[in-house]
């Protein structure tokens, strides 16, 4: 009975355990669609797949390109996900562009030439983004550097302070006599 | 060094939350357009009203300009239309029209009802000009100058606030 209910448990376990993985999964997958010249592409869009389904390659290039560029109308959507009319619009300019033998270079600097770094999910290293791009390194090495610091310090004290108040460090440990709780 | 222990956090904490309530301010949607102070690009249109006369950029060249970028399917046009009709008549300066993704009938028919402030009005079927000017929401309005130079756009409808406190100011300075 009690290893029933024991077993039943630890399927339930394994089940809250297992259900967030899978859900993880799906959106992991859905990048490489963007990528790769599956059929999925060309139910991706009716409209468009109708211009293009004749070339999966310059679908692919096309997406790939404006999947890193951000709709401007739905901002948190870019364009190669978005349904709005400009997005559509602008889809179609891409494959336009890419049948001339533009580079993605090119389509990039025509998209910022009109809409600025913003349309850009890959923001170029300048100035203005400096901060954006260098903070998340900066703070790490704040961060190494003052748990270096704090290492350190606990390293170079003695074996008994650590004994009867663990969590002492030097600013403290000059007056543990002070303490109500030391001197009782 | 007691005190600094407390002042560093508190300081942290004041400059986030800085930042919090100053973004609470900003509207993501007015992104600034990489295309003031550079000439406005090239286009060849024809008028709404007259689909055999062609207007193009160099046509332009040598006046100060208003471009309102509108469309009869625009909600957000209807708003500002009453106050760009009003400002067509204190003819500080011509006003042109560009007809973005739309018919010819519903057009026409949209501002004869509601009034033509335009000089004349450029016909965008496909949207193309629309892309190489940077629109993404209509209505929008660029100032151009004698040169062909974007000198001032607004995102979203015209008020009269706007119109007052900084079309008619640059148009001053600009024609100055």
């Amino acid at each position: 009975m009690a290893d029933a209910r024991r077993a039943a448990l630890a399927a339930l376990l394994a089940c809250a355990v297992a259900l967030p993985a899978l859900a993880v999964d799906a959106p992991a997958s859905a990048p490489s669609t963007a990528t790769a010249a599956s059929d999925a592409t060309v139910k991706f869009e009716p409209p468009a797949a109708r211009l293009t389904a004749a070339d999966p390659a310059l679908e692919a290039r096309m997406l790939a390109i404006t999947g890193e560029l951000r709709c401007l109308v739905c901002q948190n959507q870019t364009i190669a996900d978005s349904h709005a009319d400009l997005a559509v619009d602008l889809r179609q300019q891409v494959r336009e562009m890419l049948q001339r033998g533009q580079t993605p270079d090119q389509i990039r600097r025509y998209m910022t030439d009109r809409y600025g770094d913003f349309v850009l999910y890959r923001p170029p290293l300048k100035a203005t983004t400096a901060v954006l791009w260098l903070a998340p390194a900066a703070l790490l090495a704040i961060a190494l550097l003052a748990l270096g610091v704090v290492i350190r310090r606990r390293s170079r004290l003695a074996d008994d302070q650590f004994e009867p108040e663990p969590m002492l460090d030097d600013d403290n440990a000059a007056e543990p006599l002070d303490r109500p709780g030391t001197l009782a | 060094m007691k005190a600094l222990k407390f002042v560093i956090p508190l300081a942290i904490f004041i400059g986030l939350a800085g930042f919090l309530f100053k973004g609470l301010f900003l509207d993501p949607r007015e992104v600034p357009s990489p295309l003031i102070d550079k000439p406005a690009p090239e286009f060849a249109l024809t008028q709404l009203d007259k689909p055999e006369q062609t207007i193009r950029r160099a046509d332009m060249l040598g006046k100060v300009w208003l471009l309102n970028v509108w469309a009869s399917w625009c909600e957000a046009c209807r708003d500002e239309h009453p106050y760009l009709v009003e400002f067509a008549k204190m003819k500080a300066l011509p006003i042109y029209g560009l007809d973005y993704k739309d018919q010819r009938e519903p057009a026409q028919a949209w501002l004869a009802e509601r009034g033509n402030p335009y000089d004349a009005s450029l016909f965008d079927q496909t949207g193309r000009v629309g892309i190489d000017f940077g629109v993404y929401g209509v209505p929008e309005t660029f100032l151009i100058d004698k040169q062909g130079v974007i000198r001032f756009k607004k995102i979203g409808a015209l008020t009269p606030e706007v119109l007052n406190d900084q079309v008619l100011p640059l148009v001053r300075k600009l024609n100055g």
